[in-house]
């Protein structure tokens, strides 16, 4: 609904492509209906064509947002997530309230979403492959890093090191969850530690960027992938771009922060298209699994689409 | 800026802070432009201090101090945020704000310090690390989230002194450390007061409020079991009087630092890891997961 009102509001491609992340949480579905308008190409498309190709649009390639459960049955083999660390809550260390009781906001958020928090975890498998999948949750408060997501990331890299088994994370977020304080602060601390164990264990972290991922995320655990992927056009920084307009008093450059942008600039491995996300883990798999020899080489030319 | 200067808020002491102090104060005062610098402190703290430069990748930043001296006798390494006194100097420094090269340097003389086995103190104040296009392209978020993790990995001695702002990410990226404290005045949050209000209320005037809501105040942060311990200060900031701080601060260092250089890099290291790993509130089948140190019921 919400990308519908956008495209309407913002006349061309070139306003489009600096929407702000904020955007994005009022779009997480696409609309019923048989036909839908895409939110960047501005065409009718058939909406069974868009979900059959993971919410893409056929036309121009924008890649929609999806919801955890789709991204979860993207990337794992059917029935095979078993979530982990799912009765971790919130307990509102700093009893903070502003307009609204932060516990009433969690609240909201997992009726909104059906989540707990703002990210799941999981052992699952990867094209026959076993792996720790992460997966944040844009909807839930923005995607935001508390306690309970800090934990859960580090739980989640604990599992991937006990059981020797690759740690893909999934990361949309606008960063920290202020309503937690320094305790969101020190997620960025506790995330980055448990990234830096699988290093010197040399247990596999693949960093996989979605739209948008920014803040406490992007400058902790998510760009410390061994490999760091990211969707086409993600938006993806630190500072979020009304923060940096305010600062410089400037316009931003076209195409800032997107995914493009930091491939361009070496902070990404690889843009990878959504119906290549999983054929392109599991090759990295397979290079990095210890019986790297006699894994299938499944390497396609998915990394060529940043070229 | 004075103590005669600060405004007063009206606002009711947070009476959980065990604090004198209205927090809105402490912000002020922590933000003062006549408080010590990690410069000053250096200069008074050690003798010899041989500042080094750039991060052998792009440039040098101003924003961030690093370099060698000598403490009591033994060398250390030191690192901070550098505000600047003058305008022209605080232009210089960007406020304290550092770049991503700023960030290298100081990972860079970590590293340095590590392989001579010299331990590092850590000296933080800045506003956050900067937002701007270029701290974007050369990879801002990189630079922070290696620090991180790298100071996780730096096997001597870090000891980290919060002496002014400590400003989210930008202030964490050179804090981590085997023993944290905070200066009385000092203030350290994982956003800033008026970024805060500004998402809240749509009014960053409405900071003072925000400030006492994120509880990021030395007494907020050893409540919460966050920081080893508070710093003194004279009343009216160290800004009127450094003395007691500087004792404090040099009696500190010295028991640390002795007690530190004791233990094997290992037994740091797993120290250290636990340590943050306990910086989290959470509860699991009704069971509550909080800091060892905290107050928090």
């Amino acid at each position: 609904m919400g990308w519908l009102t956008r495209s309407r509001s913002h006349g061309t491609d070139d306003e489009s492509a600096n929407r702000k992340p904020e955007d994005a949480e009022r779009k997480v579905r696409v609309p019923e209906g048989l036909w839908i308008k895409c939110s960047l190409c501005r065409q009718i498309v058939y909406r069974k064509e868009v979900e059959k190709a993971g919410k893409v649009c056929p036309k121009c390639n924008y890649h929609f947002p999806i919801t955890v459960e789709e991204r979860i049955s993207q990337l794992s083999d059917p029935d095979t997530f078993k979530e982990f660390g799912q009765n971790i809550e919130s307990v509102d260390p700093l009893e903070f309230v502003d307009s609204h009781r932060y516990t009433d906001r969690i609240k909201a958020a997992q009726k909104k979403t059906g989540l707990t928090d703002a990210i799941r975890i999981g052992e699952c498998v990867i094209s026959g492959k076993p792996a720790i999948l992460g997966v944040f949750s844009f909807g839930f408060m923005g995607g935001s890093m508390g306690s309970v997501v800090g934990e859960k990331v580090v739980r989640a890299a604990g599992r991937a090191l006990e059981l020797r088994v690759p740690l893909v994370l999934v990361t949309s977020s606008g960063g920290a969850r202020m309503q937690e304080g320094i305790f969101s602060l020190m997620q960025m601390a506790r995330t980055s530690a448990a990234i830096s164990r699988l290093n010197q264990e040399a247990v596999p972290f693949f960093s996989v960027l979605a739209d948008p991922t920014f803040g406490g995320v992007t400058a902790s655990f998510a760009m410390l992938g061994d490999v760091i992927l990211a969707e086409p056009r993600s938006l993806i920084g630190f500072a979020g771009p009304r923060v940096i307009e305010q600062t410089i008093k400037q316009q931003l450059p076209e195409g800032f922060q997107r995914a493009e942008f930091l491939l361009g600039h070496g902070f990404l491995d690889m843009v990878v298209e959504r119906g290549r996300l999983k054929e392109t883990l599991s090759s990295l798999m397979c290079v990095f699994s210890p019986a790297g020899r006699h894994c299938i080489p499944a390497m396609t030319d998915a990394g060529e689409s940043g070229a | 800026m004075t103590d005669t200067k600060l405004k007063k808020t009206g606002k009711k002491q947070d009476a959980t802070s065990g604090s004198l102090l209205p927090i809105w104060e402490r912000v002020l005062l922590a933000r003062a432009q006549d408080r010590p610098t990690t410069l000053d402190y250096i200069q008074r703290l050690c003798s010899q201090f041989i500042e080094l430069h750039g991060d052998r990748s792009f440039r040098d930043d101003p924003s961030i101090i690093a370099g060698f001296a000598t403490f009591e006798g033994r060398s250390v390494a030191v690192i901070g945020h550098q505000k600047g006194k003058s305008f022209k100097d605080r232009m210089t420094r960007n406020f304290g704000m550092p770049h991503p090269e700023g960030y290298r340097k100081a990972l860079r003389i970590m590293r340095l310090a590590e392989r001579f086995a010299i331990p590092v103190i850590s000296f933080i104040d800045t506003p956050g690390a900067y937002p701007g296009i270029e701290a974007e392209e050369r990879g801002q978020v990189e630079a922070v989230a290696r620090n991180i993790m790298e100071m996780f990995e730096v096997k001597v001695p870090i000891l980290v002194f919060v002496i002014g702002e400590g400003g989210s990410g930008g202030a964490l990226a050179i804090g981590v450390g085997d023993q944290v404290y905070m200066l009385e005045n000092a203030v350290y949050s994982v956003i800033s007061p008026e970024a805060c209000a500004a998402i809240l209320w749509e009014d960053s005037s409405r900071a003072p409020e925000a400030a006492e809501r994120l509880q990021m105040s030395s007494h907020d942060l050893l409540r919460m079991g966050i920081i080893d311990g508070i710093i003194p200060e004279a009343e009216g900031g160290v800004q009127r009087d450094s003395s007691i701080t500087l004792a404090a601060m040099r009696s500190t260092i010295s028991e640390r630092l002795d007690s530190l250089t004791k233990m094997s890099p290992e037994t740091l290291l797993e120290a250290r890891y636990t340590k943050f790993q306990g910086m989290v509130a959470y509860r699991e089948n009704g069971h509550n997961q909080l800091p060892p140190n905290s107050k928090i019921t």
